[in-house]
């Protein structure tokens, strides 16, 4: 009783660490930060793959069949190098459609069929049933053993073993439920399970390893000394070397295929891998950390079970026990204590995960969509519908251990079955998942009809060949089956089905299950028509790593509903408040005011589905949506456009980005070119309208005396000749005029033509001086020059530059006063530049005047004075001409009193203006 | 009988000196000026019986001018002439809308010209 009480406390304090760890995990979260978002917890908690099958059950298979033990181990490490691939491909779904099990992935895979959702829970459920009792077994059987130390002998449970397994049932129940089935979560992760699952993965790791060093060096001396005593037992001999036997090698592979399947599809796995899973990156860590656990975990079975069989007289002892009635034997009663525990860790971590993950199924796959379909759970009606949720799962938990325990009882117990052949009964069962699930992520054309079928099949030939003898086995059925087969049928015999001889049992269940399942998928998938939706799923499914890493609106549905609605039913499973927060979330994302979302459009809808998924599985979450939202049923080519449009949009749009840039762009000059065009439309009409009023009025002259000297006769000689001289001064006058406008038109197009060449200034000033001496003699005008001496070359057209001192002279002359008028011409340079100035003692250019006098028609004149009789263009002409000669013209300081009219030009130089010399000779550049 | 006044606002110079010889001719006597402010100053002052209007004139155009003068009483039946060297249909309103009797386009038929000063003064033969 003492050994009992210590153990009684031991366990307690264990339990009590667990619950401690799993506390701490949550609470953790409920302050946002994430205990297992780590990569080597995550790594840890995928070892929940090893259970008391592995802690206890691999030294039983390697004491009789050897390495055999081992494929179980190899497929899933070589399936490390394919994780990255297709495990990173399922946890992309199933965080972008919150699909939270198995069931839930397949049936969403295939047009989200209640149908093949509610059959893979079932497959499921009865396939790991005998999963778990056997973990039931292994914790009963330890259990026994401990507090019986001197009674090894495990022939006949006892009656209080059995109850005592009874209790423990109950206890994981509710261990279970209290970290498992806590409260409903939209991405259903549970921190403090995975938390306890990765610690408990430590201890047994650290268990079995110690067990592994007491035995081999401190039971013997080292690896060499135990493996050269067992050497030396003939049958024992054989365990290390591979058998000679036909099958072997048939086994190890299928075993291999079996186990790598498994551990994919396993619901507490798949439970770990995917739906824990914090991050998609930790996967990588996990690739290479999770076979090294394997390694570890393996290093010692061989040794073990040599040992055990060395020790203990064969047929004493059962040799799945060997891990912990060696150190018992020796009298190491802590080891065996602790290895107690680590066995314990290796099946209660089993044991919860499993019942979650089937929990889950079972109430958002099976039981959810019956209800909601019987309408039995209505979706007006009562408010708290997340508590009903959590109860039918708590249902499930203890219903899925309790069928456990009685399958324990009335079938495992009885039948004497290895731990090793139960577990290979359940990693078949979930391997029927395998072509539905990889078909489903790489082959667009799986359809719904294909995958039930294949399922189906799978099923049947699992069940028929493995559970089905266990039965037998168990003498619960006529063992006649087995040796003649169903209805005496020899081709139906359980265990070498269709006369399948040369395989061991497990290897021909395999071969049969998963060869008709296959083929029954691919045919049956390819006479059979997708629907649209499912034509859509499969398109998400497998493409999946063409839409982004968090990209959402990859959903195909269409469909109306009141956003009232979509908030009531969310709060009927969320709650109040974490409706609030997912709907201000959901708000932000899409950058609107909480209060503007409730304009229920498509995406709203998607997201509600989306979160109800995570809290009561997909199938469900659907039919509670279309239970409030109009769904409009989507074509195949309206799905296809869907799809085509989410992938092509994004190039389109920068298309069309891009696109309505360049138009932006060409508007915009447009506009400005066309307001440029409507300013000169105006200034050419204003030119016009000006140029007919400065033509008109030297014309009305000339036509005024022309017709006053034809009417009247008896005019006196002096008059004529006064009348005829205004007529010839007002045609010169006119052509003048039209010259310039001709020039200023010219130059405004560029059509000017300039004959530029290196001129020497003063020569230019002489010529204009000389051209307008007679009206500087008549008008009796003092004309002073004053040039620097030395060349002032400037580059220019020569004639052009003539003619701008002619204005400017011309202008000086004209407002000279009639008595005493004087000119001033002076020539300067001034660094490279040269300055030339015309001033006049006349009547001055007030300084507001100073820059309209270059505009076109526009004349200073004095009041008091008669208009002069200029054309108003000249000295726009002069601007013009200087500006093209890379010059200025203004009127300068001063001019109030005598205007004084400047330009400047740059001097010309052979090397300042290069281009002049460097002008290739036209031929050489024809050559 | 005294002569007839005829004030020439017009501010070519050249213009001036065929208009001041045409109604001189034709026994009127003439005042000129080259600018609205003075034409109104002219008027003032010698009462002309008709105003010869350039419409392009610097300081006040002629319109405006004609606008001024007949929001006088005096002026109610001063005949005004418009000279306007823009032909225009618009012009043309804008004149007659000012208060004008007339407008005459540059450039002009002296003859025209002149009947149409003695048709409105009455003196024609």
């Amino acid at each position: 009783m003492e050994l009992n009480l210590g153990l009684l406390i031991t366990a307690l304090t264990y339990l009590g660490v667990l619950f401690g760890i799993a506390y701490y995990a949550d609470w953790q979260r409920t302050q946002s930060r994430s205990l297992i978002n780590n990569a080597t917890i995550y790594s840890l908690s995928l070892a929940v793959y090893c259970t008391g099958w592995t802690f206890y059950g691999s030294v039983g298979l390697a004491s009789k069949q050897g390495v055999m033990f081992l494929p179980v181990y190899l497929g899933p490490t070589l399936l490390a190098l394919l994780w990255v691939f297709v495990l990173r491909k399922i946890i992309r779904i199933c965080k972008r459609y919150s699909l939270t099990s198995i069931a839930d992935f397949v049936s969403s895979r295939y047009g989200k069929s209640p149908f093949l959702g509610g059959l893979v829970a079932v497959i499921a459920v009865v396939g790991i049933l005998p999963y778990i009792a056997l973990q039931l077994k292994v914790i009963g059987t330890s259990f026994q053993l401990i507090i019986r130390p001197t009674d090894l002998q495990v022939e006949g449970l006892p009656l209080m073993t059995r109850d005592a397994t009874f209790y423990i049932t109950l206890v994981l129940i509710a261990f279970t439920i209290l970290f498992g089935v806590r409260r409903l979560d939209t991405s259903e992760r549970h921190e403090g399970m995975v938390a306890a699952v990765a610690f408990e993965s430590l201890v047994k790791l650290v268990a079995f390893l110690s067990v592994g060093l007491f035995v081999v060096f401190g039971l013997y001396d080292g690896f060499g000394d135990l493996f050269t005593q067992a050497g030396a037992v003939p049958e024992l001999e054989q365990l290390v070397t591979p058998s000679g036997d036909g099958s072997f090698y048939e086994d190890w592979f299928l075993l291999g295929v079996l186990s790598m399947l498994a551990f994919l599809l396993l619901p507490r796995q798949f439970q770990v891998s995917v739906v824990e899973n914090v991050n998609e990156d930790h996967i990588s860590r996990a690739a290479w950390l999770f076979p090294l656990y394997l390694l570890l975990i393996n290093l010692f079975v061989l040794p073990i079970a040599l040992a055990g069989r060395l020790y203990f007289a064969e047929g004493t002892i059962d040799a799945d026990t060997f891990v912990l009635t060696l150190p018992m034997a020796m009298g190491n009663e802590s080891l065996a204590w602790f290895v107690f525990i680590g066995g314990l860790s290796a099946a209660t971590s089993m044991i919860i995960v499993e019942a979650v993950a089937l929990s889950n199924m079972i109430c958002n796959s099976l039981v959810m969509p019956i209800l909601i379909r019987l309408h039995i759970l209505h979706t007006e009606g009562r408010p708290k519908l997340d508590r009903v949720v959590l109860n039918i799962r708590r249902g499930s938990v203890a219903l899925v251990l309790f069928a456990s325990y009685l399958y324990f009882r009335q079938v495992i117990g009885p039948a004497h079955s290895s731990l090793v052949s139960i577990g290979l009964v359940s990693f078949l069962a979930v391997a029927q998942f395998a072509p539905s699930v990889i078909g489903g992520l790489y082959w667009k054309n799986g359809t719904r009809l294909g995958a039930v079928t294949g399922l189906l099949a799978g099923f049947v030939v699992w069940g028929y060949t493995l559970p089905f003898s266990q039965l037998i086995n168990a003498g619960l059925l006529p063992s006649s089956i087995l040796s003649e087969g169903l209805f005496g049928l020899s081709w139906l015999r359980p265990l070498h089905l269709f006369g399948l001889e040369a395989m061991t049992p497990i290897s021909q269940a395999t071969f049969w299950s998963l060869l008709i399942n296959t083929g029954c998928y691919v045919g049956v998938s390819m006479i059979t028509r997708q629907t649209a939706l499912e034509r859509g799923q499969a398109n998400l499914f497998v493409d999946a790593f063409r839409y982004g890493r968090d990209s959402s609106h990859a959903q195909l549905w269409r469909g109306s509903a009141t956003s009232e609605e979509l908030r009531t039913l969310l709060q009927r499973f969320l709650g109040n408040r974490r409706t609030d927060q997912v709907l201000r979330e959901f708000a932000h994302s899409r950058g609107l005011n909480p209060e503007e979302i409730w304009q229920a459009d498509s995406d709203l809808i998607q997201y509600t589905e989306k979160l109800l998924s995570g809290a009561i599985g997909s199938v469900s979450a659907r039919i509670m949506v279309a239970s409030v939202a109009k769904e409009e049923p989507l074509r195949v080519d309206e799905v296809m456009d869907l799809l085509d449009a989410t992938q092509q949009a994004i190039a389109y749009s920068q298309q069309l980005e891009e696109k309505s840039q360049q138009l932006q762009t060409a508007t915009a000059e447009l506009r400005k070119a066309n307001l440029r065009l409507q300013e000169l439309d105006a200034l050419k009409d204003e030119f016009i309208s000006t140029i007919t009023h400065e033509l008109r009025t030297p014309l009305t002259s000339i036509r005024a005396f022309s017709e006053i000297l034809y009417d009247a006769r008896n005019l006196p000689k002096a008059k004529q000749k006064e009348f005829l001289s205004i007529v010839i001064q007002e045609s010169e006058r006119l052509t003048r005029l039209i010259n310039q406008i001709l020039d200023i038109e010219k130059m405004e197009l560029g059509k000017l033509e300039w004959n530029k060449e290196p001129v020497v200034l003063q020569s230019v000033i002489h010529q204009a001086l000389a051209s307008v001496s007679q009206l500087v003699k008549d008008r009796r005008i003092a004309v002073e020059t004053d040039l620097v001496p030395g060349a002032l070359r400037v580059f220019g057209d020569p004639d052009r530059l003539t003619q701008v001192l002619v204005n400017l002279l011309s202008n000086a002359i004209k407002f000279s006063p009639e008595k005493g008028g004087g000119i001033w011409v002076t020539a300067l340079s001034k660094q490279d530049q040269v300055v030339v100035r015309v001033r006049d003692n006349g009547i001055g250019i007030p300084s507001e005047y100073w820059e309209s006098v270059f505009e076109k028609f526009k004349q200073y004149q004095d009041q008091e004075e008669e208009r002069p009789s200029g054309t108003g263009l000249g000295l726009s002409i002069s601007k013009t001409i200087i500006e093209n000669h890379q010059g200025r013209m203004y009127v300068a300081p001063g001019s109030e009193s005598g205007a004084i009219l400047e330009f400047v030009l740059p001097l010309w130089s052979k090397t300042s203006q290069p281009e002049v010399d460097a002008r290739p000779p036209q031929k050489a550049v024809a050559a | 009988m005294t002569q007839k006044k005829i004030l020439v606002v017009e501010d070519d110079p050249v213009i001036v000196i065929s208009l001041e010889f045409l109604m001189a001719q034709n026994g009127y006597e003439v005042q000129t000026c080259n600018n609205g402010e003075d034409a109104l100053k002219l008027a003032e002052q010698h009462q002309p019986d008709l105003i010869l209007l350039d419409v392009m004139l610097p300081r006040r155009t002629g319109y405006e001018v004609c606008q001024a003068l007949r929001s006088q009483e005096q002026f109610a039946n001063t005949k005004i002439v418009l000279l306007t060297a823009r032909g225009r249909d618009v012009d043309v309103q804008k004149g007659l809308d000012a208060g004008a009797d007339t407008y005459v386009t540059k450039p002009f038929s002296t003859r025209d010209l002149v009947k149409t000063v003695k048709d409105l003064l009455g003196d024609a033969d």
